[in-house]
């Protein structure tokens, strides 16, 4: 086991009597791609800039490489930072905004242009040197901000919600693009985002945060798949609830009581955050299908169609089960011969014990 | 008539038709006295009467004789001392309350900036004499405490005296632009330049000081201007040796009865102020490249 790049301890942040962080406990790897992902006001950017150095903790520790950064400032860390803004600074050109932390080291001229060069070929910025700063696009500045950073070779970058101010589409292109990136200079990335979607796609392990708490830190696929708390299989994707109780356990198995769906009996594992105070059961709406003719599967259940989005390739319904007030979501593939239901029809919804997540 | 009423509904009849009690009152009073003076200057002096036959003797007068020459450039130097002692005074104020003061303070502490403008510049300079005099607050503490044993006579009715009154008065002008445009630096910049290895004296070097010079600019326009002119300073605080050019125009005016001279010293007075003025403009260019 290799020694964590960021190793964060009991941290507690506090603004007067607002509690901004509670005890965050946290290992980062040594060059893997991490998210902090949570609704605005989690503290996911308070802890991102406490690793930075532009706040102080309340209480705990946050060590570095092996190294604690108690009393350690900003501009004596390892780290360096995008900022949401860019911050890129507007009386220089692109050139001299990348130099600036090499010209902070005072190192050689030679090998400051060298860098800088080199700096503006990996981020795609060839030929943008002279340009001043406030004559750049919002993703040629996303890129100034990025060499800036990647060119003092930190051992650790942190980026501050860096692609929320860009369009849709170029968006998905800088996303990769990091990705790219990260992979290629192998330096450990820790992002802030909101977006749940960038914290799957881009991510190697996300945290999730609310209210100043990680609620689960976990890859992208175990995230989506067994969330460990409600609260997270709600954000991250759509995700189905239904009321359940939980009568007894024998075993490797519980039997449990499900609004609608009746008595059950589901494997343990699928208290995927354990058994104390499980009171709902999740369900993903591509676990559900409906079915069509002849189709048959392992559980199915009548409902009736009480909305319907159809959105080319695939297509939401929801449907009302028997004994459940709010309608429940079934996504289905656009599948060739597949017929989209109307409004009003009756359904048969079909589902499958093994998909079904016990919940609190 | 028809096409005036349409006239009377644009949007550039509306504006004027905004202006025009301002606009009134600016050519009465500004633009009107200065071309009266600008006509003066190039007429000639004849005992009572003016001989209006085009001249340009005056600005010979003004530009060659020694005495207007001297007048100007201690006008000049005088004006450019008031001017840095102001900005380097003002800078840090401006900066303690753009950075240190709470936002919701901030408003107070620019209101209290102003309290020296409640009492008039006339009673201002007065205590300054009262300060500085030969038997004054400076002079008698330290005479009393031992320290000299005759009063200091370097403080008052000279130069130095014109300096630190005008600066005293001009001060608060100063801090304004300079907060201002130190309000305008984006924190988050400051913070980029520490994150990326700079301490705090090379991120104000290299960050803010640069990001506020339009302020600094502003300031230095907004204070040079109007003291090369000052009349009142130097008359009750500068003595023989702290008089400045407007004393001389005053002069000419009025008890050497040479109008004309005086208009011609005037105008040229307000050229050399032009050309500093254009120039510090040049320099702000510099530093504002573009919207940021």
């Amino acid at each position: 086991m290799t020694q964590p790049i960021i190793r964060l301890s009991g941290l507690d942040k506090f603004y007067g009597d607002f509690q901004a962080l509670s005890q965050i406990n946290l290992d980062i790897k040594t060059g893997e791609f991490f998210s902090l992902l949570g609704p605005s006001g989690c503290g996911k950017t308070t802890l991102l800039r406490s690793i930075a150095g532009f706040e102080t903790s309340s209480a705990g520790s946050l060590h570095i490489d092996g190294q604690s950064m108690d009393g350690v400032p900003a501009n004596k860390r390892p780290t360096n930072m995008v900022f949401q803004s860019y911050a890129i600074f507007p009386h220089m050109s692109v050139a001299e905004n990348v130099a600036y932390g090499l010209k902070a080291r005072k190192l050689p001229k030679v090998e400051i242009k060298a860098r800088v060069a080199e700096a503006i070929d990996m981020v795609g910025l060839q030929g943008f040197d002279e340009r001043a700063s406030h004559a750049l696009s919002g993703g040629q500045r996303q890129r100034v901000a990025l060499a800036r950073a990647l060119v003092l070779k930190p051992r650790v970058l942190l980026l501050d919600e860096p692609l929320s101010a860009l369009d849709k589409k170029l968006r998905e292109q800088m996303q990769s693009e990091l990705r790219r990136l990260q992979r290629a200079v192998g330096i450990t990335f820790v992002l802030v985002t909101h977006d749940q979607e960038e914290a799957l796609t881009m991510s190697d392990r996300i945290a999730v945060m609310f209210d100043g708490k990680i609620e689960q830190v976990a890859s992208p696929q175990i995230l989506y798949g067994k969330p460990s708390t409600r609260k997270v299989a709600a954000f991250i994707g759509m995700m189905n609830f239904l009321d359940a109780k939980i009568m007894t356990t024998s075993g490797d198995n519980v039997e449990v009581e499900v609004q609608s769906l009746g008595k059950l009996t589901l494997p343990l594992k699928q208290a995927t955050g354990g058994l104390d105070g499980c009171n709902s059961v999740g369900v993903r709406p591509e676990m559900l299908t409906i079915l069509m003719g002849s189709q048959t599967s392992e559980r199915e259940i009548e409902a009736e169609v009480t909305e319907v989005s159809y959105y080319g390739d695939m297509t939401y319904y929801d449907v009302k089960l028997p004994a459940k007030e709010d309608p429940i979501t079934v996504s289905m593939r656009n599948t060739a011969g597949r017929k989209v239901l109307e409004v009003g029809a009756k359904a048969r919804v079909g589902w499958s014990t093994s998909s079904l997540l016990l919940l609190k | 008539m028809l096409s005036f009423q349409k006239w009377r509904r644009s949007e550039s009849a509306q504006g004027l038709f905004l202006i025009s009690p301002t606009l009134g009152f600016a050519l009465l009073l500004l633009a009107v006295p200065l071309i009266m003076v600008a006509a003066l200057s190039f007429w000639t002096q004849d005992y009572l009467t003016l001989d209006r036959t085009f001249t340009t003797a005056n600005y010979v007068t003004a530009w060659t004789e020694p005495m207007y020459q001297y007048l100007m450039a201690r006008s000049l130097k005088i004006s450019i001392f008031v001017t840095a002692a102001t900005v380097f005074l003002a800078y840090p104020v401006a900066y303690f309350i753009s950075f240190h003061v709470a936002p919701k303070r901030k408003a107070m502490w620019i209101f209290l900036i102003t309290i020296p403008f409640w009492t008039s510049y006339l009673m201002r300079i007065f205590l300054w004499k009262v300060i500085l005099g030969y038997n004054g607050v400076i002079n008698g503490s330290l005479t009393g405490l031992g320290i000299i044993d005759e009063p200091l006579s370097f403080i008052l009715y000279n130069q130095n005296a014109v300096v630190l009154t005008l600066a005293h008065a001009w001060v608060p002008f100063a801090i304004l632009p300079i907060f201002v445009a130190l309000e305008r630096v984006d924190r988050s910049l400051i913070e980029a330049a520490e994150d990326l290895g700079d301490s705090g004296l090379r991120r104000f070097l290299r960050v803010t000081l640069p990001l506020s010079m339009p302020g600094v600019i502003a300031a230095t326009i907004i204070v040079f201007i109007p003291t090369i002119g000052d009349y009142v300073t130097p008359r009750l605080v500068g003595g023989p040796n702290g008089l400045m050019i407007s004393n001389m125009i005053e002069l000419q005016f009025k008890k050497a009865n040479n109008a004309p001279l005086g208009a011609a010293l005037a105008i040229s007075a307000m050229g050399i102020v032009t050309f500093f003025a254009l120039a510090f403009l040049w320099l702000n260019r510099r530093y504002v490249r573009g919207p940021s």
